[in-house]
């Protein structure tokens, strides 16, 4: 049952970002150099439209919080996303999307995915060192978020998690409308 | 050509939802490990071996696919699992959703995008190696963070994660710049 889901939510997720453009390095950068903000747009909205219909779920008890998976804060996180900033801006691919170009018979997209193996690879084997450093010790709490679950604490405790998340949910949604095509 | 952001964020949202309802939250980049690891495990028979003291029943003579209590060994030693067909079937999408691209204008695919050929000229081979590097260091990133635009930056966000908004920040506050540098538009 779960290889059948694999491939029906992997087959639609891939095929989604296709066709929002976020396969296509000339929408990121355009992105990237605030030109084109039709992806932030749909990002944006995507981010509201599942995060409030989720928390509204869990609250009505229609999707289990136990489904939640949090990613611990630690220094590599910012860390890691200038990283990860910095080649996105180079290639125009991140990893999900850099295999969905590969589909859509990109040849770039496979050159990124070799450097992304290597990339990981790289990473495999340092890992023991850096293991050792600070850089993996949590921060703020580690897997926290903004709107308390039964899963995982909130930051700031004492309000009701659903209604905050939908109000996040919907300054996204407000944003994405009133964000202009292009900011140059 | 592509949907409008009204129709495509919503169907971007349902699907990270139904990912979550169903199963877990959508993450690809350590997928980029398990593939990694399954092809070093031919050439290495004792990367990977079954370990009845380790909490997944796995472990690694790498370290990183030994934490978690073996996590990251298990899913090499088991390719058919959730995860890792999940992402392979991505690449699946992206050829369907091309093929529909395909019969609305029956266009060819720009091999090496405007925005490089502005600044560097046709040469693909120009193209293929900023790829390549781009994926070392997104690749690097992404596992230094924890997870990647999927994974930190939507799923995240979607659970109002502190760590997927630090990175999304961090993301676009060092991708921004430099995209802007790298690729300056002839007019500007």
């Amino acid at each position: 049952m779960e290889i059948f889901l694999a491939v029906f939510l992997g087959t639609a997720f891939g095929f989604v970002l296709q066709r929002i453009g976020a396969a296509d390095p000339d929408k990121i950068i355009g992105m990237l150099r605030l030109t084109d903000m039709h992806l932030v747009k749909t990002i944006l909205t995507g981010i509201g439209v599942s995060s409030s219909i989720l928390f509204l779920g869990m609250m009505a008890g229609v999707i289990d919080s136990g489904h939640l998976s949090v990613k611990s804060m630690h220094a590599g996180v910012p860390l890691g996303g200038v990283l990860l900033g910095i080649g996105w801006a180079i290639s125009g691919f991140c990893p999900g999307t850099g295999l969905v170009a590969a589909g859509s018979g990109r040849k770039d997209a496979l050159f990124f995915i070799m450097g992304g193996l290597v990339g990981a690879g790289l990473f495999m084997l340092m890992y023991g060192a850096l293991a050792e450093t600070a850089v993996f010790n949590s921060l703020l709490g580690g897997k926290v978020t903004l709107s308390q679950t039964e899963k995982y604490e909130a930051l700031v405790s004492g309000f009701n998690g659903t209604l905050f998340a939908v109000l996040i949910a919907a300054g996204f949604i407000v944003l994405s409308i009133k964000l202009p095509r292009s900011l140059r | 050509m592509y949907w409008n952001w009204k129709i495509g964020g919503f169907v971007l949202g349902v699907a990270f939802l139904l990912a979550v309802a169903l199963v877990k939250p959508i993450g690809v980049s350590t997928q980029f490990v398990i593939l990694d690891g399954m092809i070093a495990n031919v050439f290495n028979s004792e990367l990977i071996k079954e370990n009845k003291e380790s909490k997944t029943g796995y472990a690694s003579t790498n370290d990183y696919l030994n934490k978690s209590g073996g996590k990251y060994a298990k899913a090499v030693a088991n390719p058919t699992n959730y995860s890792f067909i999940f992402v392979l079937c991505m690449v699946l999408g992206g050829y369907i959703g091309r093929l529909m691209t395909r019969s609305e204008n029956n266009k060819k695919i720009d091999q090496v995008p405007a925005c490089h050929k502005q600044c560097f000229g046709e040469n693909a081979a120009i193209r293929y190696l900023i790829s390549f590097a781009g994926g070392v260091i997104v690749l690097w990133g992404a596992r230094l963070a924890g997870g990647c635009t999927s994974g930190h930056m939507m799923s995240g966000m979607m659970q109002t994660a502190v760590s997927g908004y630090l990175f999304a920040f961090a993301a676009f506050a060092a991708a921004v710049p430099v995209a802007i540098f790298i690729y300056k538009k002839k007019e500007d």
